[in-house]
């Protein structure tokens, strides 16, 4: 069985875990970077990202999640998580862990009166995927070796869901549906 | 549930704000961190370097609004303006209880919360805000249960219960989190049958009962406010089962501001591990000066602003 785990350092990894539990995946809080040891992939939830960066350098996820990411290991971003993992933001913080080389520019559609749900098409997945943004980021660069996913009509016509090798980032937020495709996605890259 | 059909569903590829969905998925994003109170653009830079998951801008700490009597209201618009520009976490504002109008400034001004909070003098003693008429999500103080359930049926899309705030005491913050988890269990394992006679006790909608029953917990995320000084403080509040707290005056009131603030971060990530919360407990200086909640009069108790 897949063993999973989910970045407990703040955010809805709570969301998450039931999603995963769902689909017969086994799951872990991690809390620390020693508990990487014992899984087979990691989901970065949404969150803070300021708090969430802050607390992987406190307590020395940073270089142990870059060289995971480098030889294999699947991860997955969703909004804070998609910050997390880039290689460039638009503003000066936080500093990002640089897994993915996508730049992404963080609350891109306004405050929480500008948070809204669209229906959007993702590649892999039959039908639309009911998705729900959250003062959310975008991705608006992207290196050759990133598979564009999704694009969101909201504003503007940009990515809001990339993948690249092992690695897959979203903007927005599976774990609030009851649509768990793209944890089912997620879960056949881990194997 | 009744509550969410009374939102509209996003059914074409169209899109759509302010929905029932988004304003609780704020405060889901916020789930596990530190909510702090802020009364300066530099106070708040603090508070985000030191890992909160939001501010709450105000003028004064509720420890100060004790202390200094008369009116509070909403804060100038101008020094939450300026806390805006100050972080790129959200930033919540407080509303005083039923004062639609300080609600509508805020949500112009493109607050991600407001609070309609009892530590403001209340501006309607018989009704609390509709909030069901904003984009905005607000997020209202409870004691018990019925309370937090009347605040959700009037659209509150997150609710902290009250403790006392301005105390440094976390007494009244331990007794409201266990009096509304304590109630929900209790209705998780009641009959059916048993339901509504508990909504006409409880004052409370019965679609949220019922709704509370099928799922085993409330319909929105759950903070504790309202006396929080200490990690063990929060670490406490978290072992009780609270999703994440507010720490209003015990931040900026104590010795060390920026440490205290990191180390109740810390403390509300690894509530669960006295090894580390050993750690985050060392140095920090002195905490904030409490109040004796039990000397204290009824009438100066904030907890009992609101219904």
């Amino acid at each position: 069985m897949r063993h999973v785990g989910v970045l407990a350092l703040q955010g809805d990894y709570a969301e998450h875990i039931a999603m995963l539990e769902l689909n017969d995946a086994t799951v872990s809080e991690i809390r620390m970077p020693k508990q990487l040891d014992d899984v087979d992939g990691l989901i970065i939830p949404g969150g803070e990202s300021t708090t969430i960066v802050q607390l992987i350098d406190i307590y020395g996820f940073r270089d142990k999640l870059v060289s995971m990411a480098n030889s294999g290991f699947p991860i997955w971003g969703t909004c804070a998580g998609m910050i997390v993992m880039a290689d460039e933001l638009t503003d000066d913080r936080p500093d990002p862990l640089k897994l993915m080389r996508i730049k992404v520019s963080r609350n891109a559609f306004g405050r929480q009166i500008d948070s809204f749900e669209e229906d959007l098409i993702f590649k892999g997945i039959d039908g639309n995927f009911p998705a729900v943004f959250i003062r959310a980021p975008i991705v608006i660069e992207t290196s050759p070796e990133v598979e564009i996913l999704s694009l969101v009509k909201q504003k503007t016509e940009m990515p809001v869901a990339v993948k690249q090798d092992n690695l897959l980032a979203t903007s927005f937020h599976p774990e609030l549906t009851n649509d768990s495709r793209i944890h089912k996605y997620f879960l056949s890259m881990i194997g | 549930m009744a509550l969410k059909s009374g939102n509209k569903k996003n059914n074409s590829s169209k899109t759509e704000t302010g929905t029932w969905k988004v304003k609780v998925g704020l405060a889901q994003m916020l789930k596990g961190g530190v909510i702090m109170d802020v009364v300066t653009p530099e106070e708040a830079k603090i508070a985000e370097d030191a890992g909160a998951c939001s501010v709450m801008a105000l003028e004064r700490v509720p420890s100060d609004i004790r202390k200094d009597g008369g009116v509070a209201r909403m804060s100038d618009p101008s020094m939450i303006a300026g806390i805006i520009d100050a972080v790129t976490i959200p930033v919540m504002a407080k509303a005083r209880i039923g004062h639609i109008v300080e609600a509508q400034i805020l949500e112009e001004m493109g607050v991600d919360y407001i609070d309609e909070s009892e530590v403001l003098t209340p501006a309607d003693e018989n009704n609390h805000i509709n909030k069901h008429d904003f984009k905005v999500p607000f997020v209202c103080g409870c004691r018990d249960l019925g309370e937090a359930l009347r605040r959700i049926g009037e659209g509150a899309a997150f609710i902290r219960t009250k403790g006392e705030a301005g105390t440094g005491n976390v007494v009244e913050a331990v007794r409201h989190a266990r009096t509304v988890l304590g109630e929900v269990k209790r209705i998780q394992n009641m009959d059916a049958t048993e339901l509504m006679a508990l909504a006409r006790d409880l004052k409370a909608p019965y679609d949220l009962i019922k709704d509370i029953h099928e799922t085993g917990k409330l319909p929105v995320v759950n903070f504790s406010a309202g006396g929080i000084a200490t990690p063990a403080d929060a670490a406490l509040m978290m072992q009780i089962g609270v999703e994440g707290v507010f720490v209003g005056s015990g931040i900026f009131k104590s010795e060390n501001p920026s440490k205290m603030a990191k180390a109740i971060v810390k403390a509300t990530t690894h509530f669960n591990d006295p090894e580390m919360l050993v750690e985050i407990s060392k140095g920090l200086g002195s905490s904030m000066p409490g109040l004796d909640v039990r000397t204290m009069p009824e009438d100066e108790k904030l907890a009992q602003r609101g219904w």
